[in-house]
């Protein structure tokens, strides 16, 4: 081990998590009993709180230090909260307790970046780049090559169609080439590779690739093993809201293999 | 923090000091007022294409489009002039009823509807803000952005109605810019200020259709302002006086009519006017900000 703590400090570290705690708050229509006025004109008399309100501790304490040039694949079983640790790394969900430090701004490239569906393609092309905060000019000069690496224009004009004539997998698409078309400090990638068919996939993986060359940091959440074989050297494996190991990804692969065989 | 994990054993360095040393900067750390106003100037143009495609997607479906915005207006005033011009013969005191009742319609429409969407600008929005990173008070900015378009189209109807119901074109309608303008900025801090109370608790949303009916009548929309000095005297009336859209429906008529029955003398409306501008544009936005770092939690 003593090599590698050396080694680790030589090495800049991109995103520090220390002991971050995230809760979500969940208002959730009445559930029977519950719901009448009488009950809750008492709660606001007695000053509880209302039972609608649920809080779901999705994060219980992470903490772990990234370094410059790792990709590291985020592994767990569905609801395991990480993809609220991505959004809590990427600034977009504020932590309860702990903290959360990083280099630069993290971008997080999801594929369900919500867009206008009321909007043809090529416009929300325009405002996902201006939300972004590309320049207009920069926006001019890429739309072109987003909508035909997106590649929805391959069966026709789709891009001048509103989004919600679209299939989810042309959507998808369209979403993950805005995400692609920038470059990021610390990348945090949810599930993108695992969208649109086997042509577009191969086209992403590369455009990942690609942007881990200039990327510090890439975190990758994905439920295909062989992505995360792929593309990462380091594994955390979060099960509900806590690390249950972090390593060689070989080495917390085949754990968590075990885990989920049992 | 009994449980911050000290890593890197040779240093014994805390996360918390590892990450100073780094120079990396702490995730949903409030930006001071500057950087963050510098930011959102950064942000214009996406506030702008915000506005625009928002204006789109709401017209987009019905036939008529981009003509609502001026349909809207007209079938508001001509409802309240079936019943408060035709139906309950409202006309004691100001001369030209119905310019002087559309011209409140108008503005006050001007406000209230900002308030509505002010306060969906944020919940209604959560997929955005938790997917990308952009300044949130471009919401609400664009959510202003969209009805001061609408009101332009507004403000054209309403000339040509004062106009076609005899009010002659006076120096005093230059005053119809800046009047406009303060309004735009008040409606702007309300924005703000509504999107942060409609994201932190969703029952504000219930109660807006009962506090802008109060509102309503209390700025002397659907009746002469001289109703106020009738019935009401000492404190009740300062406040009912002080009230920000009743300086600016006031200040509008007195922009727009010849013969007006005014709450104040035009100075005094003035001043005030001015005061409720910068007291609800900075105070919203400021509050607006003091948020900024909550709203993705919904």
């Amino acid at each position: 081990m003593a090599d590698t703590m050396t080694g680790s400090d030589r090495r800049e570290p991109t995103v520090i998590v220390d002991d971050a705690h995230v809760v979500y708050r969940v208002q959730q229509s009445a559930t029977p009993g519950t719901g009448s006025p009488l009950a809750s004109f008492k709660r606001i008399i007695t000053g509880t709180k209302p039972a609608t309100l649920r809080e779901v501790h999705a994060i219980k304490g992470v903490s772990f230090v990234a370094h410059k040039g790792e990709a590291i694949g985020l592994i767990g079983t569905n609801g395991s909260g990480k993809s609220t640790l991505l959004r809590a790394i990427a600034g977009l969900l504020p932590t309860d307790k702990g903290a959360i430090y990083a280099a630069g701004q993290p971008s997080l490239l999801g594929v369900n970046a919500a867009l206008m569906s009321d909007l043809p393609g090529e416009r929300n092309v325009v405002l996902g780049c201006l939300a972004m905060g590309m320049s207009p000019a920069e926006v001019k000069s890429q739309v072109k090559d987003i909508i035909e690496f997106s590649g929805i224009n391959e069966r026709g004009d789709f891009s001048s169609l509103p989004m919600r004539t679209y299939s989810s997998g042309m959507g998808a698409r369209l979403r993950f080439a805005i995400a692609a078309a920038k470059k990021h400090d610390v990348l945090l990638i949810d599930e993108a590779l695992a969208t649109g068919d086997a042509k577009f996939r191969r086209r992403s993986e590369q455009r990942v690739r690609d942007l881990r060359k200039d990327a510090g940091t890439v975190f990758l959440v994905s439920h295909s093993e062989q992505s995360i074989r792929d593309t990462c050297e380091r594994a955390i494996w979060l099960e509900s809201g806590l690390i249950r190991a972090d390593g060689p990804t070989a080495d917390v692969l085949k754990e968590y293999e075990a885990y989920v065989k049992r | 923090m009994p449980q911050t994990a000290v890593i890197d054993s040779e240093t014994g360095l805390t996360l918390k000091e590892l990450a100073r040393r780094h120079g990396l900067s702490a995730a949903g750390k409030l930006p001071s007022l500057r950087d963050y106003t510098r930011q959102l100037w950064s942000y214009r143009h996406f506030i702008s294409s915000y506005a625009n495609a928002k204006v789109t997607s709401s017209l987009g479906r019905t036939r008529l489009g981009v003509f609502w915005q001026v349909l809207t207006p007209l079938i508001n005033a001509a409802v309240y002039y079936v019943i408060f011009g035709v139906v309950l013969k409202q006309k004691s005191g100001v001369e030209n009823f119905v310019a002087y009742l559309c011209t409140g319609v108008f503005i006050f429409g001007f406000t209230q509807s900002v308030v509505q969407a002010g306060i969906q600008a944020v919940s209604g929005n959560l997929g955005l803000i938790r997917a990308l990173h952009f300044p949130r008070a471009s919401l609400p900015l664009a959510i202003t952005m969209v009805e001061i378009r609408n009101m332009i189209a507004s403000m054209a109807v309403l000339i040509v109605i004062v106009l076609a119901f005899g009010e002659p074109i006076t120096l005093e309608w230059l005053l119809i810019v800046p009047i406009f303008l303060m309004q735009c900025v008040f409606n702007a801090g309300l924005a703000l200020a509504a999107a942060r109370l409609g994201s932190k608790v969703a029952d504000v949303k219930q109660l807006v259709p009962f506090a802008m009916r109060i509102w309503l009548y209390g700025s002397a929309v659907l009746y002469p302002v001289t109703r106020f000095t009738d019935h009401l005297s000492g404190w009740k009336l300062y406040l009912v006086e002080a009230n920000p859209l009743l300086v600016f429906i006031d200040l509008m008529r007195h922009a727009l009519m010849e013969d007006v029955p005014l709450a104040a003398s035009p100075v005094v409306l003035w001043l005030e006017a001015i005061a409720w501008t910068l007291l609800v544009g900075i105070g919203g936005y400021v509050y607006f900000w003091r948020g900024e770092k909550g709203y993705g939690r919904g």
